[in-house]
């Protein structure tokens, strides 16, 4: 089919803003059949794909499309599963504006194909219509890995090991499967339902799942290896470890680190209190710092808990923002107030223990530091304050030694996370590998997934010969 | 799941377990602790590991019953399951030949420093028991601690039981009279560790104390039990649960316990309505 002119990308409809700001439910609303195949239909499935090379996992991007403009839905989806165990994820979360889509030859003069909500539009076909397909079961070879970490790293290398016919144990060591995508990401963005299937299908395949599972706890690294008969393990346990601005009052009660009000929204439902037995601070005022996803996700659940006012503190300017572009966009709509150019120097005690207020200092841009970002520097005299109840640095991470520090043979680098073949996931440890942001410090769901999967690759070879071969790693 | 394979009262309000966790009975030292979730609704507490028994595959947690959770977990029988237990978890209390040391344990404190007692008296340490509580009822362990000590005094805030006195007063005895003590270990209420710090702080020894700060992963991820120790922050559930006393901040600590009173009474409201009670 050929089309002169590029038509305009069909929108996917999303709940109205100030109501979707007080419901739990999805922001977008999904394609209707129709709307999928007419925006399928404006892919012109070029000869060189540019789109396929944009994708850190490589999906058959053309080739499915255009079975979702044929309307053979859940073929469409099985085309995706070939390389993404994962897709009703991943077309929600993936920041495909600068994946896939940006490579998309309709995005020179218009809009890119909206390969996210094709691929979200079919995994959640698939998941309705039943149409769910166990791929036949390899012969086993024998051989047993663990894998450590339920996130999308460990899942998506779960995944490909278990169909190359290994044995394959999921440790987590959370009470639910699914790290991040189950405790991080709120439920208005990926539905807790979806992950539920996902790592369902996961164990449909074979994998066996244990929770409650603290590796470096419960068993070390050479106990799983040296006892429990484990030819290879996966570290994939995320970078967990929350960072805190390091300023005066930040111990106050009503702060909290992103991580841990995201955990008890999300994993614990802490906002069905008291149903659930989890409390959370419902903040009135609330005040979210930094000006990634995870603070985007931190400000709009706060909205979400019942807050009056919303701030986002950002110490740099909106372009410099890390956040997905929708993301910022969303959270504008919804009413979130932005503060950019701004940073917190204390928060203040309202005399009981509890924060009461922020002092803040206004910013200007300086010259460009290490990453390339002009750099904040603070207006001397410009402090003001904000009246808050609850405060949230969402800053980043760090890497978490729990486990890494009951590993005397595993090498890590300055920040604390694992040195690893780029290529391979082979650590300094035989044996054992490491991917996702353990290894790069935090990033996002796709790229731990597509360290998953190239990790997965790599131990399928290394359980062939058992060499090891840490030539590549750099540190 | 994981049975309950014995539950004793140990009085109105404190409750024995033992809990059937091959994998975390297998590894528990003294010093540390689990997280449980009761079921599906449940939030996630963190209990000290007050005994364990390898070869039966179980752990031992002693708990008072304070707010919903508590209230539910006694509602339990042997038999009965509980859907989430993590562990072990914290570090290992720091065990060594130091001479002769106190350990301090006051209410339902006695529970987690008996091990730490017994693993003391094992490395070969003259060990002098001091543990405490409101009144009689709720002093349990008596037996197990003198089997655990070389000498072992009972206090009662009343007077109900042993010597009418605070836990801090027989210390301050010890510490007086006989200046080769090296270390007291105090576990209890924090306003109980916070005045034994200041027992101690006058003495040339080593004062260690378990922090029982609010949790929720436990494993690092959350930063919910941070409490400044020296200055610094620091996550008692991956950095402790043990630190040392005089640098702890005991009244952040108390503040920071305080975090949730009003969601934890509005909880209880609801149980006990749901219980059928007033």
């Amino acid at each position: 089919m050929e089309y002169k002119k590029p038509r305009n990308r069909v929108n996917m409809k999303e709940q109205a803003p100030l109501i979707r700001a007080r419901n739990l439910l999805e922001v977008p609303l999904g394609y209707t059949p129709e709307e999928a195949m007419e925006e399928a239909g404006r892919c012109l499935n070029c000869a060189r794909p540019a789109c396929r090379t944009g994708c850190p996992v490589a999906i058959d991007i053309p080739a499915f499309i255009k079975l979702v403009h044929e309307g053979k839905f859940i073929e469409a989806a099985w085309k995706i599963k070939e390389e993404n165990a994962m897709p009703a994820v991943c077309g929600r979360v993936c920041p495909q504006e600068i994946q896939c889509e940006s490579h998309c030859i309709l995005g020179k003069k218009g809009e890119p194909v909206a390969i996210g909500n094709l691929e979200r539009f079919v995994a959640d076909f698939e998941r309705e219509a039943d149409g769910l397909r166990i791929p036949e079961q390899p012969s086993h070879t024998g051989r047993k890995v663990a894998v450590i970490g339920s996130g999308p790293g460990g899942l998506s290398c779960s995944a490909d090991l278990i169909k190359s016919g290994h044995q394959v144990t999921l440790f987590e060591a959370l009470h639910k499967p699914g790290g991040v995508l189950i405790y991080g990401i709120p439920e208005f963005r990926l539905p807790k339902i979806i992950v539920e299937k996902e790592v369902d299908y996961i164990k449909k395949l074979g994998v066996e799942v244990i929770m409650n599972a603290v590796i470096g706890k419960m068993y070390t690294l050479d106990e799983l290896i040296n006892d429990h008969g484990y030819d290879a393990c996966f570290i994939a346990t995320g970078a967990g470890l929350p960072a805190f601005l390091g300023i005066p009052g930040e111990n106050l009660n009503g702060i909290y680190s992103a991580n841990e009000f995201l955990t008890r929204a999300n994993l614990m439902k802490a906002y069905l209190f008291p149903e659930y037995d989890t409390p959370i601070k419902k903040g009135k005022r609330v005040a979210v710092f930094g000006g990634g996803n995870v603070a985007m996700d931190s400000a709009r659940v706060a909205l979400r808990l019942g807050a009056e006012k919303v701030y986002l503190v950002y110490r740099r300017s909106e372009a410099e923002m890390p956040a997905r572009k929708a993301e910022i966009h969303h959270a504008h709509q919804e009413g979130i107030e932005f503060m950019f150019l701004t940073n917190p120097t204390r928060f203040i005690d309202d005399g009981k223990g509890n924060v009461c207020a922020v002092e803040c200092i206004r910013m200007e841009l300086g010259e460009p530091d290490a990453s390339g970002r002009r750099r904040p520097v603070p207006l001397n005299g410009s402090e003001f304050r904000i009246e808050i109840d609850v405060g949230i640095p969402a800053i980043g991470t760090r890497s978490n030694p729990l486990l890494l520090s009951t590993i005397p043979d595993l090498r890590l680098n300055k920040r604390g996370y694992i040195i690893a073949d780029h290529e391979t996931g082979m650590t300094s440890k035989p044996g054992v590998f490491a991917g996702g942001d353990i290894v790069t410090g935090a990033a996002t769901v796709i790229l731990a997934m597509g360290a998953g999967r190239k990790v997965a690759k790599a131990i399928n070879e290394y359980l062939k010969w058992k060499h090891w071969d840490t030539s590549g790693i750099t540190v | 799941m994981f049975r309950i394979a014995k539950k004793k009262a140990l009085s109105d309000a404190v409750i024995l377990f033992e809990i059937e966790a091959k994998e975390i009975a297998r590894k528990a030292k003294a010093g540390n602790f689990f997280v449980l979730k009761i079921h599906e609704q449940g939030e996630r507490i963190p209990l000290t590991i007050a005994d364990f028994d390898q070869e039966r595959g179980t752990i031992t947690a002693v708990f008072q019953k304070v707010g919903k959770t508590t209230h539910q977990l006694a509602m339990l029988n042997e038999g009965d399951s509980i859907s989430d237990v993590i562990g072990p978890l914290g570090k290992n209390s720091h065990i060594e030949n130091f001479g002769k040391v106190i350990c301090v344990g006051g209410g339902v404190g006695i529970a987690p420093v008996y091990p730490i007692a017994r693993a003391l008296k094992e490395a070969g340490n003259t060990v002098i028991s001091i543990i405490g509580a409101r009144t009689r009822e709720l002093i349990f362990w008596e037996d197990r601690m003198r089997i655990a000590s070389d000498k072992l005094i009972v206090v009662t805030d009343d007077g109900s039981y042993g010597r009418k006195a605070v836990v801090t007063v027989p210390l301050d005895e010890f510490l007086r009279e006989d200046t080769g003590i090296k270390r007291v270990i105090a576990i209890g209420p924090a306003i109980m560790m916070k005045f034994v710090c200041r027992t101690t702080e006058k003495y040339p020894v080593e004062t260690i104390v378990s922090l029982n700060s609010i949790m929720v992963d436990a494993t690092g991820m959350c930063g919910a039990c941070r409490i400044e120790v020296g200055g610094e922050t620091r996550f008692a559930c991956v950095d402790g649960p043990e630190f040392d006393g005089q640098k702890v901040d005991f009244d952040l600590l108390m503040a920071r316990q305080r975090m949730y009173l009003d969601e934890e009474k509005e909880a209880m409201e609801c149980h006990r309505k749901k219980m059928g009670g007033n």
